[in-house]
């Protein structure tokens, strides 16, 4: 019988690596449980009434913003939304301010975007509440990665020996990075593929393989998933055209023909037609929708889990 | 005689003496060298501990004018002085910037009222260290600058770097080079490596680094211009100044202590004390440069004092500044580090301190003579204490080595003949 824990050891979520195997799935198993809250007709219950959960964004972001507010209300907390602009280091109100501000407010527990990476680390070690990453910089988007573990999950329950591909900009990809470490913990292979200007040079010592060429990426895979091209990419040249790159790099269903079964995911908002063409966003193996579904799950087990061992709340 | 050091294991690595010794001071300057004992109005037992000349870092950011918040020449010669330094040399990046002879002056001139150690400027290298017109590199020089750089700011127009040596060979001064290829380092603020990776956060390559210094001995050996190449942190750049060193061009370079020490993966948990440039390097770049040292390859070790405040270090790593204060840890991490751990000798390391920099920057200094000025550092080796940035006179406490524990450290610091730091006070004037 394998052993099973019920509590998590920090009072934070800030990456991946901060996690044990044992700590992913007692969050995935939690999901679990919750998702089936989001089938009711009543989508709520009451484990969090009473505490006040700041949902704190330096940087633009739709889809995690609702999510994690949905998930809160989901389970009866109260949620405020704070867009924030990052300063410099000595105009504007500091991020310590900010933090502390929102500490003399008695907040429960804090939902953080930033540009910035480290920064999630940073404010845990000033305050006594939860603090959430909802992505940093190019660092970590851990609950994003859960999500895509747990979707994982549902269609092919045995990770070991799954062959996960990462396509795309690896280099400024925090999804890539929380994916990598939490698919490798759970026994799974991971193996990334793009242009080499967008694959940071060391990142074989995290124990993934490293392709430039899709077609051998997705040769006996079980999951692709692809990350959105950011234009200004382009400008930077890390490639020359997104013409070029699409034709390289881009997801169509003549690549996919021999691969039918393969599982195709996205963090999202996906660029049609760049990294991946419609018709295979649409297809019957695209887990797309599901991954947006399955957030909100995630995203309770998560905040439900941090209250249940954090002191204050 | 105003000063009688006494019975001091003196080590003076210019005339390769370890002996035991006693030191007479008179009117600023070193009157006696032998076994007698003299009368004086002072006498300092320097039994069971190490004598050496005064050292000197030639590569300091002392703030003034501009920050005065951050440093000051006052607090900044307090930190040397409780390093036990007693000669530094400043860089040109204030507000505004030393990039003519008045500025060279104001230096000089507050160090004499203010300062507690000798004091002399770097002098730029271009006008508002901008990289696009010659600075009056001249009339600085004779006022008192020693060196002439832009530091931080590389002079990255390759054309302007080889008018720059050319033009300063005539005044006998080296250049001395922050090789970065900013084109190479763009936005990054960590180590291009593993941990970069991990983090997330924007990479400095190795061949940022080494590009420029591969520049810089290419224009030393067109110009024969001396050069110093500033804090070398990286293996390939240490391959490339050792073959340089065997063809004998005019090269030397520095190392600070916290390139010997820490690694990248003092980064790992986002302190900004570990922000600085170039960034910490990995394992195999510290021990290649520790293996230069033992070398010969590197000349001097340089501490890049680089006081920030509170704000500007306690915050998003992206945004802190760069830089790490280093003037009252480096000695003892010299001598643990390097003396204790790796076995180099107290001659050696102490000749990086002292007889080498005073070479390069072609002052007569960093000797112990009948008749040299009296600077001079007493160092107690069996010292064991833990590093505690509340202690520090400095006006900035963005240091890494906060709670470390060190063996080594300064016992007194004489200054033209002036016993300035004593037994962990400083003295007034």
């Amino acid at each position: 019988m394998k052993e099973k824990i019920n509590r998590l050891r920090n009072k934070d979520l800030i990456s991946i690596q901060d996690l044990t195997v044992k700590e992913i799935e007692l969050i995935l198993d939690t999901a679990k449980a919750f998702k089936e809250i989001s089938d009711r007709a009543i989508k709520k219950v009451p484990v969090l009434r009473g505490k006040t959960i700041v949902n704190l964004y330096y940087e633009p972001s739709t889809r995690t913003r609702i999510s994690f507010e949905l998930a809160a209300k989901r389970l009866s907390a109260d949620l405020v939304n704070v867009t924030a602009k990052t300063s410099s280091a000595v105009k504007g109100e500091s991020l310590k301010d900010t933090i502390k501000t929102l500490e003399a407010m008695q907040a429960s527990m804090v939902i953080i975007r930033h540009s910035e990476p480290g920064v999630p680390t940073l404010i845990s070690q000033w305050v006594d509440f939860s603090i959430i990453n909802a992505g940093d910089g190019s660092h970590a988007h851990p609950t994003q990665a859960l999500i895509d573990m747990f979707t994982v999950r549902e269609k092919r329950p045995v990770f070991k020996d799954l062959k996960i591909v990462i396509v795309g900009d690896i280099l400024h990809s925090r999804v890539a990075r929380s994916n990598i470490q939490g698919f490798t913990k759970l026994g799974a292979k991971v193996v990334l593929c793009g242009p080499p200007t967008l694959i940071p040079k060391y990142v074989e010592q995290l124990g993934v393989l490293v392709t430039y060429d899709l077609e051998e990426a997705i040769e006996s895979a079980d999951v692709v998933m692809l990350l959105r091209v950011q234009f200004e990419r382009q400008k930077a040249n890390y490639f020359p055209s997104i013409r070029e790159y699409s034709k390289y790099f881009g997801l169509d269903i003549d690549r996919l023909n021999n691969h039918r079964d393969i599982l195709i995911m996205h963090p999202g908002p996906v660029n049609r037609d760049v990294e991946v063409k419609s018709e295979v966003a649409e297809s019957s193996s695209s887990l797309i929708n599901e991954q947006v579904t399955n957030g909100i799950a995630i995203r309770m087990a998560v905040l439900y889990l941090l209250a249940q061992r954090s002191k204050k709340v | 005689m105003d000063i009688f050091i006494k019975s001091g294991r003196l080590i003076n690595p210019k005339s390769n003496c370890d002996k035991i010794v006693n030191i007479g001071i008179k009117d600023g300057k070193i009157s006696y060298i032998g076994n007698d004992d003299i009368a004086a109005s002072e006498i300092v037992d320097a039994n069971g501990l190490i004598v050496t000349p005064g050292l000197i870092d030639i590569h300091t950011h002392l703030r003034e004018p501009g920050r005065e918040d951050k440093e000051t020449i006052k607090t900044g010669t307090m930190a040397a002085a409780k390093g036990g330094f007693t000669t530094i040399l400043c860089m040109p990046n204030t507000f505004p910037v030393i990039d003519h002879g008045t500025l060279v002056e104001f230096i000089i001139l507050k160090a004499r009222r203010e300062g507690l150690v000798n004091v002399f400027p770097i002098g730029a290298a271009t006008r508002r260290l901008e990289g696009n017109e010659l600075a009056e590199i001249g009339e600085m020089i004779e006022l008192g600058a020693l060196a002439i750089s832009d530091d931080g700011a590389p002079v990255m127009n390759s054309g302007l770097m080889r008018r720059l040596m050319n033009y300063t060979k005539m005044f006998k001064v080296p250049v001395i080079s922050h090789c970065e290829d900013v084109m190479l380092s763009l936005d990054g603020v960590v180590n291009e490596g593993i941990v970069s990776t991990v983090l997330g956060l924007q990479g400095i390559p190795a061949a940022s680094e080494e590009v420029m210094v591969a520049r810089e001995i290419i224009l030393c050996e067109d110009t024969d211009c001396p050069i110093h190449i500033a804090h070398v942190s990286t293996k390939g750049s240490v391959e490339l100044i050792k073959r340089a060193k065997e063809k004998g061009l005019k090269l030397t370079c520095e190392v600070t202590p916290h390139h010997f020490t820490l690694t990248e993966e003092a980064v790992l948990n986002f302190d900004t004390n570990t922000k600085m440039k170039p960034p910490l390097r990995t394992k195999e770049d510290v021990i290649a440069i520790k293996n230069a040292i033992k070398e010969g390859i590197i000349d001097v070790i340089a501490t890049d004092h680089a006081p920030h405040s509170q704000a500007e270090k306690e915050c998003e790593y992206g945004i802190a500044s760069f830089g790490i204060i280093g003037l009252e840890t480096a000695l003892p991490l010299v001598l643990t580090e390097l003396v204790e751990k790796e076995g180099i000798s107290l001659m050696q390391v102490i000749s990086m301190l002292t007889n080498k920099p005073a070479e390069i920057v072609n002052i007569d200094k960093g000797n112990i003579e009948v008749g040299k000025d009296a600077d001079i550092t007493i160092i107690d080796l069996n010292k064991e204490f833990l590093v505690d940035i509340n202690k520090f006179v400095s006006k900035s406490k963005n240091s890494p080595f906060n709670g470390w524990k060190l063996k080594g450290d300064v016992f007194a610091t004489i200054v033209n003949g002036k016993i300035v730091f004593k037994e962990g006070d400083m003295i007034k004037r």
